[in-house]
Formats: structure tokens, sequence, C-alpha cells
């Protein structure tokens, strides 16, 4: 089986933990991943808020690139990405004139035909029973927060993608694994991850939050499928328990990486090795 | 462009007089706490055509942009695109709020780092944030924030000293130029 990749910026760059994460996991599940050629970044917030046009734009370059090359299915990983090509390509295929403006910006012919699916779509593609077959270490220790964050669920209009107040898709897969996921209540609260550079005060309050309610439902880790959410709740936990005084030490995974280690891979061939946070 | 509530329903794809005032958006907002004025005020702000409170505010830069208010709203007002348009009417007509200045720098810098490269490039983006910041606010903490994690980061291979780049750049930037020349339209 093959799939369209678009890996995105994060991908390629502080998040390609995430990647080999993904390569790895989905590698053993038989899927094999297509990277877009020369794609370019989705413009993420500050396009959307400087310049709506260009939101639109940069996603239908990338849109353009994957109808030239045949592949009608991408699997965009970061749910930032995902959403912004989503959306271009539900506005270019519902109206003919932004289709006209938008290959004439690009300078190629796009018509948003092209499905893009985030990590977990592509784990329901692959289907619950193949994924169960392949698990050869139970998780049963694992008492997993899926944490989906803003993005993965929102806008519901465009994403159509689960309940956007209660999912439950992850914990459908973690439960497969053979884990447990816990009940908790800021699944879909955003981190705000977007803002760590320009706005700490902001993000570690935001965090500070999600790992403080974690930790009351009695979870031993964090999943997520973001690689924003990853940082921001991995990398930047030190500075939350700076700041509040407080001990968190939970351990936050990629979806993928627990899918992988259930299936048999080590912890350092899905790259938890370099996760800040280690269990 | 000016600002006006039809700019803002075309640059958010909403129609902002829908808004009847219940107030959902700022209850569910995560950073609502924080905001001078909060989403459903902003909604009516433009409602009743204030623009230069509703543009010169901090709260449209402390928006996460978490689409929470969007998807709650009984009248489907596009909030989280109303807050969108207002920050780019409001850097288009120069409305820089001072609170706010340092988040408007990063988008700025962020998305001429993509107009460059095609790709972001992380330390590019935090040299250029930083500098710039700096100059502003002459913030020394902000300047030496982070760079502990810099070895941090290098050690676990996630940072790329070069960063990486489109082949086709020139496109980039004429998508770029295309964008911003003809007085920038809302698509969604």
């Amino acid at each position: 089986m093959q799939i369209g990749y678009y890996p995105g910026c994060a991908l390629h760059g502080s998040s390609n933990d995430y990647e080999r994460s993904v390569r790895v996991c989905l590698g053993r599940l038989g899927m094999e991943l297509r990277e877009l050629d020369d794609w370019v970044c989705c413009g993420a917030t500050a396009a959307h808020s400087l310049n709506a046009k260009l939101a639109t734009a940069l996603p239908a370059r990338n849109l353009a690139i994957a109808e030239r090359d045949g592949i009608d299915q991408m699997l965009a990983p970061c749910p930032m990405c995902s959403m912004e090509l989503i959306k271009a390509g539900q506005a270019l295929a519902a109206s003919d004139a932004l289709r006209r403006e938008m290959s004439e910006i690009v300078e190629q012919k796009v018509s948003g035909a092209t499905g893009v699916l985030n990590l977990i779509q592509v784990f329901q593609q692959i289907g619950l029973e193949r994924i169960q077959k392949a698990v050869v270490q139970p998780l049963s220790q694992t008492k997993a927060a899926c944490y989906y964050g803003c993005l993965l669920v929102r806008p519901p209009e465009q994403l159509r993608f689960d309940d956007c107040e209660n999912p439950t898709s992850m914990e459908t897969i973690i439960k497969a694994l053979g884990a447990e996921a816990i009940d908790w209540n800021y699944k879909t609260e955003c981190c705000g991850a977007g803002m760590t550079m320009c706005n700490e005060d902001t993000v570690l309050d935001l965090a500070h939050k999600i790992l403080t309610d974690v930790a009351a439902h009695g979870a031993n880790c964090v999943v997520v499928a973001c690689p924003m959410c990853h940082v921001n709740l991995d990398m930047k936990q030190a500075d939350v328990e700076r700041r509040y005084g407080v001990t968190h030490r939970m351990p936050i995974y990629y979806l993928s990486d627990l899918v992988g280690m259930a299936m048999g891979a080590s912890g350092a061939e899905m790259g938890v090795d370099r996760h800040y946070v280690v269990a | 462009m000016r600002p006006s509530s039809e700019a803002v329903d075309m640059l958010a794809h909403t129609h902002v007089t829908d808004c009847y005032q219940c107030g959902k958006c700022s209850a569910g907002c995560p950073v609502g706490e924080r905001m001078d004025v909060l989403p459903n005020q902003l909604v009516r702000l433009v409602q009743s055509g204030n623009f230069r409170r509703a543009m010169d505010c901090e709260a449209i830069w402390l928006c996460v942009s978490c689409q929470t208010c969007s998807a709650r709203c009984p009248k489907s007002v596009n909030c989280a695109g109303v807050l969108d348009a207002l920050r780019q009417l409001a850097v288009e007509n120069n409305v820089i709020n001072a609170a706010a200045r340092r988040t408007i720098v990063f988008q700025q810098v962020f998305l001429n780092n993509i107009r460059r490269n095609g790709r972001l490039n992380e330390l590019e983006l935090v040299g250029v944030f930083k500098s710039k910041a700096f100059l502003k606010d002459a913030s020394v903490p902000l300047l030496f924030k982070d760079s502990l994690l810099a070895p941090k980061m290098i050690t676990r291979g996630k940072f790329h000293l070069m960063g990486e780049k489109v082949k086709d750049r020139a496109l980039v930037g004429r998508i770029f130029e295309r964008c911003f020349a003809e007085g920038p339209r809302g698509h969604k």
C-alpha cells in the first residue's frame, strides 16, 4: 500500500522524531510513504493571520503538485498542515472562480480533489483488525490520556472527523494495543503551542492545566498526534514545572510510538529516547 | 483593505450580523481570561463599526486560533475567522497594538521566512525574531530565553543547522507577490 505524504516543516525540522516514528510504524504495517515533490509550507498561523489569500494559495500549491503527480490521498501528520490543506481543498472544490484564480496564482491547474488524512485516519484506513493482529507486546501497563488538542477536530464542518467535543478515535486505537485509555477533561483544549516563541506565558499556563488534569485522572502518559502538542508538552514540560513549582514528569508519546512499540519495535527504534521526558 | 464589516465578512466567510451576543465563544476561549476585549465583544465592535478599538487591542493577538469559538457558535459565526480578519486589517492599516508588538513581529518574521525559503528555517526564525523583537523592546530575557534548549536539541538531532529550501523558490516568491499585490481577498 502506498500513500502520498506531506511532512510539513515541523517534521523536517525539530519534530523529526515524529517523522521517524510515523515512517517506522507505518512501514511495519506495510504502508509506504511517497513524499510530495518540492512541497511548500502550509503558511500556518502566520498566513491565516496576515493574508487570507495566501492561506489558501500555499496549500493550493501543494494540492496542485499532488494532482499533477497523481496522488489522490495524502497523509499530513501535522494537524495544522492537514487542516489548512483540507480547508483549501474544500474551498477549491466548491468554487469555480476560486479554482481559476488559484490555478493562476500557483501557475498550475488545481481542483482540490486530493484527499488529505491525519495520522489517526491512516490507522483507521489500515484497519483496527490489522493493527490488532500485528500487536506482539500488548501495552498492558499503559494508562494513556489521549490528547487531541485543537486542529485535529476543529473546525468540524471542514474536517468532518470524530466528535469535536468528545473525540474517541485515538482511544479506540490505544485500546486495540492492549492499553487503557483514561477519561479526562482537557482532551480538546488547545495547548497554544503556536505561540511558544512570542507568548510563552500563555502557553505554559495552558500546558500546565492540561498536564495537571492528566495526572489528576491517573494517566501515566499522554498520547498526541501533533508535532506542536508534543514540543509543548514534552520539551517545555521542564519550564512548566519550574514556573509552577510542580513535578509532572509525564511522558508524551506520539500515537505512532505506541502502535510501533506494541508491534514489537524498541523505544529507540521509534525515537522515544529522543524525547525530553523519559518514562 | 479598509476596515468594514463587509471586509470582515468577506475575509472570514461569515455574517457578523448573525451574532446575537450569547457569549459562548468567550466562555470557551482558552485565553479569554487574558484578553482585554473578549471574542463576543470583538464581534460586537465589528457589527457596530468600531474598528479602531477592534484592531487596536491585545486580544486579537492573544488568540491561539484553536477554533473553539467558531465550532461552538450557535449561529455559525466564524468567530476565529473574524479575529483572523481583524489581524490582517490591523497590519494592513498599520494599527500595531503596543502590548502585542512582539506577536505581530513574530508572525511577520515567520511569513518572510516562508517567502524566502518556501519552508520554515527554524534557526533563522529564532535568530531574526529575537533580534527584531530586541530592537523593539530591548528585552534581555527574551534574547536568552530557551538558549539552554539549543544544546539539548542538538544532542537529540532535532536541529537542522542549514534548514531546507524548496527548489522552486522563484514561484514561491511570485505566489506571495500575487497574494499581497492585488489587495488580499478572503477565500476561507
